[in-house]
């Protein structure tokens, strides 16, 4: 293992792997050698469906996994220092101030029985050593600047008096008190309706520009990483399968999967009627990686290659692509 | 329809056929607010279904889509009965289903059934699949052989005849919704009232789900009403889409005009709201964007429900005036005011509802002065 970083980006996860182990049980590789860079100013997407590992990693990357039956091995590297390495006190400076996360379900993120004020002002006080008056003044701000209305009386409200949408950019404001320099974000619109979808999505995107901080988007929504990220990676069976560019990746899908999820999604701008092409099985089919590709089981691009070694993520068609059979331009996407 | 023009397309519907199988007229589901300790009296209302009407021809399907607390589960619910209307007639193939009692509302039941959103939640865990799909037939008193067998059902939503024997968690998330189906197809039903039959699956598995149900209606005749928060799933699948804000319709449309030329502002907001997986028409969409929330239906909006949040509100009429449904072109109602004025182009919307997500390749320089609290607001303008 090397001491410095190997790159300039601001967060650079290398290999990094979650193994969950139980006794008397088979390990569970929910992670198994995830890279990708996120650099300032830049939203990077990891889409997959449940079962994939993308909030695992992003758990792993604020070293918010439990310390006992869990094995976490790689990189990640932000700022300098390894964050994998890193002693808990340090890490818990880090973390709330310098990497930030937002969660999916707001309900659940919020403590129920302490009023939203005390929650936001308690980042302000740890991190900013802010106190009474002057923490209150900024909490204020954020909740404003998040787009709350009203907010010197939403502070002293509890968080079942606040709409879903209100909590997430609650949420959100206390992600943003410390002006973070990454910000995680996993699923956090997937329990919203489409309108404060588009309003919360709409703030992350100001965020980002305004602020030149750089955003980790998990979603399983292709729409939403379409409009919003710059490098997509996309996420099956605890590997990244492809990774590209949004524009490459949705203009040609190479990955099976990829082409798989795109087909199967009915789209609102796609002539009525069109048919859909679903990915037969479902995402617990899963071949696992030592035996070859854990797609091959649902993949209609399978050939003799995929169930014998798994294949490795490499270079090609301008993009990585950890596939033996990649789709190829004008091809149907296999039914 | 344009079922002509290309082979893929599915026939679709007389939409103009009078052969209605399910008429709603007036339909109220008002939900009492009560308070007090020792005398309790009701203080409110909750409006969850508030004068909807609603015609479902035989064979077709019905779309409902809106956000949540709009009304759309509580109005397939009133439908069934499953909750008392307070109000409006429900009439299913010419009878009326609220004057129906005891064992003529059982008899009626078997001819609509339902199929629910999580199906883990909704089957039994301690019941087999066998069982699961008996229990129609034994509560209505069937004989073997008066409907379809249980490997028959198990084929028709591609389940192999294996599957009778074993327990709802040794399936995965799709593979129930097929079961949750199979059970609503057990009596054969003429009606079938989905609720949200898809949005609780994996993204590869919802267009099998949906693909099926297509299938099925295709095979077996059935009409559907489609409840659904997800506008690209029910424009997909269904014929005639009502959008519903705040316990009432305010638009309905065949699928393909309405996602055409929608007129309703609220119709307009969702569908530019819809993320669409592509990012060449991500990045040049202009898109509306909603301020706030949902108003509270226990305390509706005077005049029309929609106004606090319209990005098109006028100062007369919006606010004092609820606007009924009007036909506007054939098949298409809206209740709006002001519809043919937006559709002209001669309303415009306030500019700070719209986003032009092309804008946002050219990023404005900002420079955030450290130590200084920030004033911009981000999100939509306070207040609303």
């Amino acid at each position: 293992m090397s001491d410095a970083q190997p790159t300039s980006a601001l967060l650079d996860v290398r290999d990094l792997e979650v193994v969950f182990t139980r006794k008397d049980r088979r390990d569970v590789r929910a992670v198994d050698g995830v890279s990708f860079t996120v650099d300032r100013g830049e939203t990077v997407g990891l889409v997959g469906e449940s079962g994939s590992g993308k909030s695992v990693t992003s758990l792993a990357i604020m070293s918010l996994l439990p310390d006992r039956g869990v094995r976490v091995g790689g990189q990640v590297w932000f700022d300098g220092d390894d964050l994998l390495t890193l002693p808990k006190d340090r890490m818990r400076d880090i973390r709330g101030q310098d990497i930030a996360m937002v969660f999916q379900d707001p309900m659940s993120s919020l403590n129920p029985v302490v009023p939203i004020g005390i929650q936001v002002t308690e980042v302000l006080t740890r991190h900013q050593g802010l106190k009474g008056e002057e923490a209150k003044h900024a909490a204020a701000d954020l909740l404003t600047r998040v787009g709350i209305p009203d907010p010197n009386r939403r502070l002293k409200e509890y968080p079942h008096q606040l709409s879903g949408g209100m909590r997430q950019r609650a949420l959100i404001a206390m992600a943003l008190a410390c002006r973070p320099r990454v910000l995680i974000a996993d699923e956090p619109t997937t329990a919203l309706d489409v309108t404060i979808q588009a309003q919360i999505l709409e703030l992350l995107k100001e965020l980002v520009r305004d602020s030149d901080a750089a955003l980790v988007m998990i979603t399983h929504d292709l729409g939403v990483i379409a409009g919003l990220c710059d490098a997509v990676h996309v996420m099956y069976a605890g590997r990244v399968v492809e990774s590209a560019g949004r524009r490459e990746l949705f203009a040609e899908p190479r990955h099976p999967y990829t082409g798989g999820l795109l087909a199967s999604v009915p789209r609102l701008d796609a002539p009525r009627g069109a048919p859909l092409h679903p990915i037969p099985g479902s995402p617990t089919d899963i071949r696992p990686w030592a035996q070859g590709c854990a797609f091959s089981p649902r993949c209609g691009n399978r050939i003799d290659p995929c169930t014998e070694s798994p294949p490795a993520l490499e270079e090609a068609l301008g993009r990585s692509l950890r596939c033996y059979n990649p789709l190829m331009a004008d091809e149907e996407v296999p039914a | 329809m344009s079922a002509t023009a290309d082979p893929t397309t599915r026939a679709r519907p007389d939409l103009a056929s009078t052969d209605v199988l399910l008429s709603v007229r007036g339909l109220e589901v008002h939900y009492p607010i009560r308070s007090g300790i020792v005398f309790e009296r009701q203080i409110g209302s909750v409006k969850a279904v508030d004068g909807v009407d609603l015609d479902v021809p035989r064979g077709s399907t019905i779309g409902l889509v809106g956000e949540s607390g709009c009304g759309k589960t509580t109005l397939g619910r009133a439908v069934l009965r499953l909750v008392e209307p307070t109000g409006g007639t429900v009439s299913f193939d010419g009878i009326d289903v609220h004057t129906l009692e005891g064992e003529d509302l059982r008899r009626m039941r078997r001819r609509m059934q339902m199929i629910f959103q999580d199906p883990m939640a909704s089957l039994d865990p301690r019941q087999s699949i066998e069982s699961v799909l008996t229990e129609p037939r034994r509560a209505h008193g069937i004989e073997v052989g008066g409907t379809r067998t249980v490997p028959e059902l198990l084929d028709l939503v591609g389940l192999p005849s294996s599957a009778a024997w074993r327990y709802p968690h040794e399936f995965s998330g799709g593979q129930r919704q097929r079961i949750g189906i199979a059970r609503a197809i057990a009596l054969e039903p003429d009606l079938i009232i989905a609720d949200e039959p898809v949005s609780a699956l994996d993204v590869s598995i919802q267009a099998q789900v949906v693909n099926l149900l297509e299938e099925l209606q295709d095979r077996l005749g059935l009409t559907y009403v489609v409840i659904a928060h997800d506008l690209a799933v029910v424009r997909h699948i269904a014929d005639v889409v009502a959008v519903m804000y705040l316990g009432g319709i305010v638009e309905q449309a065949p699928s393909d005009t309405l996602y055409a030329q929608p007129f309703h502002p609220y119709t307009k907001a969702l569908m530019s709201a819809v993320p669409i997986p592509d990012p060449v028409i991500e990045d040049t969409r202009v898109r509306i964007l909603l301020p706030g929330d949902i108003p509270s239906a226990a305390n509706p909006p005077r005049g029309c429900r929609f106004h606090t949040r319209c990005p098109y509100r006028q100062p007369t009429r919006c606010d004092d005036e609820r606007p009924a449904l009007r036909e506007l072109a054939p098949g298409h109602t809206v209740a709006c005011h002001w519809a043919e004025d937006i559709a002209a182009g001669s309303i415009a919307p306030q500019a700070e509802a719209i986003v032009d997500a092309a804008v946002d390749e050219q990023p404005p320089e900002f420079v955030p002065v450290p130590g200084e609290p920030e004033t911009t607001t981000l999100g939509p303008p306070p207040g609303i």
